[in-house]
């Protein structure tokens, strides 16, 4: 007797445990939906508030200007670093890997340009940056946030979202094409020095390889991924950093935010547009 | 003549104005005071637009600022000019570039008549020779000054000064003070300033809103501030020894 209810408290201990953790899934689960809709939502109108026909276009050309340079040339040096260790590394992993003596050795140039050409340089060069420009854009914009600089451009009558985000997406997207064709060459020029310098892959067979059944679609469509990219970073960054809230703190949280967000959406429209346009 | 009326203004469950309404006149350096965190700079914020009202209307000259859009609302916004209370100040641009950049945005001056101008509001305020500093290397004191330059550039029909004298010096607020009466005066703007300085206060106070607890607790002139028996604003107003000292002669 005393032993049966005993185990039916338990069970009725543990439905009500399973209970109560399901309910809290629930609620968490539909909490994050509604944020995530709700940030769906803001960066739409965000977006849309953008394309508006701008105050003055003068202001505008000569911001696009100053972002071309801010975000372009103070990109190349860590681009540059980045590529040529890049082109360096793939193509000695691609040596080592093609051991087979069926394989011509040439056909390590191939992998390693095809590698750069259509991953390395327009994706894993994006992330650098989404990393270098996304965090600057979102902490010069929340810094503006927060110590009411938005505010004294709205109470002129300006656009603030246009005039401080459409030259950065318009800088982006002009800048980062011609960065990442930088890239492309100086990664081939790396592994081309590493193969050489340590001998594994003789220059002759690298130079050959990376000429042969070279498929100028792969630029294309390299080019396709890095302005989808650079406008992902440019926007969601100036996305989180036009929306921060509160002090000094919370301009480094957006910041992160920024980071994290463009790398995400980065990666899973690297998959969509291989999907897409290679497969 | 700026007219608020009845407006509320909650963030999530803290209601900060509670049925406000007041009137700004033309001419008159309007004062709002309260203490700290009562809803001053929302009042503020809301009636220059940068806050939408939950509810109520804010009306410059007659015309219903709150029921219209951004593009409507764009002529009165250039009529505004705004000291904020932290400055807000552009970080990369130089104290010229600063004042200059209402009139860039929105004239077709000739760079020469910009300059002319520029000059003219940063000596109005009593700075020179700091045209090529950035923000951060002048004072507080300066960056008020700027901002207010900066304010005035496009001629404002309606300013708004949010703690113009925070932070400063007695001696430097009272001729800021003095500053934005002058300029009340002698381009006859409708100009609302926040304060809890009460030099300010009987400085320039010609018309005066008290904000207690985000309501609009008393409206009056100065004269009738020394004459109110109201407990709330006796209690704020005459909070140090040298205003109580004053009020007992
Ligand atoms: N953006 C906001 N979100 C949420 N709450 C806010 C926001 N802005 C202001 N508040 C709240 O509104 C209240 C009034 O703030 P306000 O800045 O108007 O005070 P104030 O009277 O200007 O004070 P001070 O003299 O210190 O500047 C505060 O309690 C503050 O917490
Ligand atoms: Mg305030």
């Amino acid at each position: 007797m005393n032993g049966s209810f005993c185990r039916d408290f338990k069970i009725h201990v543990i439905k009500t445990n399973i209970l109560a953790t399901f309910c809290k899934f629930a609620t968490t689960l539909n909490t994050m939906l509604t944020k995530t809709w709700f940030e769906i939502g803001r960066y739409w109108k965000f977006m849309k508030g953008l394309f508006v026909k701008p105050e003055k276009f003068i202001v505008y050309y000569r911001q696009v200007m100053h972002e071309l340079v801010s975000i372009g040339v103070g990109a190349l040096g860590i681009v540059a670093l980045t590529s040529v260790f890049m082109g360096a590394v793939i193509t000695l992993q691609s040596a080592y890997n093609l051991v087979n003596p069926m394989v011509p050795l040439y056909a390590v140039g191939i992998v390693a340009r095809d590698s750069i050409i259509l991953e390395f340089s327009p994706t894993i060069i994006m992330l650098v940056l989404a990393g270098k420009i996304g965090s600057s854009i979102a902490s010069e914009i929340g810094t503006m946030r927060v110590t009411e600089q938005i505010d004294a451009l709205e109470i002129m009558g300006i656009n603030s979202s246009g005039y401080l985000t459409l030259p950065k997406i318009v800088a982006g997207l002009l800048i980062c094409p011609f960065v990442v064709i930088i890239s492309i060459f100086l990664g081939i020029i790396g592994g081309w020095v590493a193969g050489d310098m340590s001998g594994i892959v003789p220059s002759a067979d690298y130079i050959r390889g990376i000429q042969d059944q070279f498929l100028p679609f792969n630029i294309v469509f390299a080019l396709i991924k890095t302005l989808v990219f650079a406008y992902i970073i440019t926007s969601v960054s100036a996305y989180h950093g036009f929306h921060t809230d509160g002090g000094a703190l919370e301009v480094g949280q957006s910041s992160t935010k920024a980071v994290v967000y463009s790398s995400i959406f980065i990666l899973i429209f690297d998959y969509i547009l291989t999907q897409l346009i290679l497969a | 003549m700026i007219k608020v009326d009845h407006i509320y203004k909650t963030f999530g469950e803290k209601t900060v104005l509670d049925d406000v309404s007041c009137t700004f006149e033309t001419g008159k350096v309007n004062l709002i005071i309260g203490q700290s965190g009562m809803g001053k700079t929302v009042l503020m914020k809301c009636t220059v637009g940068l806050f939408e009202v939950d509810k109520g209307a804010v009306y410059f000259d007659g015309r219903n600022f709150s029921e219209m859009n951004f593009k409507e609302r764009k002529p009165i916004r250039q009529e505004i000019g705004m000291v904020f209370q932290g400055g807000a100040l552009f970080d990369s641009l130089t104290v010229e570039q600063n004042v200059m950049f209402p009139l860039n945005m929105f004239t077709h001056m000739t760079q020469e008549e910009k300059l002319d101008r520029v000059n003219f509001c940063l000596q109005r305020v009593n700075l020179v020779n700091a045209n090529k500093l950035f923000p951060s290397e002048i004072s507080g004191g300066m960056k008020k000054r700027v901002a207010i330059a900066r304010a005035i550039s496009m001629n404002p029909k309606y300013l708004f000064c949010d703690e113009p004298n925070s932070g400063l010096d007695p001696k430097t607020s009272i001729v800021i003070d003095n500053l934005i009466m002058e300029l009340t005066e002698e381009f006859g703007t409708t100009t609302v300033v926040n304060t809890h300085d009460m030099n300010s206060l009987t400085e320039m106070g010609e018309k005066i809103v008290f904000i207690y607890k985000g309501k609009n607790y008393w409206e009056g002139t100065f004269e009738e501030l020394e004459m109110s028996d109201n407990p709330e604003l006796i209690d704020f107003v005459y909070a140090s020894k040298i205003m109580k000292r004053m009020r007992k002669h």
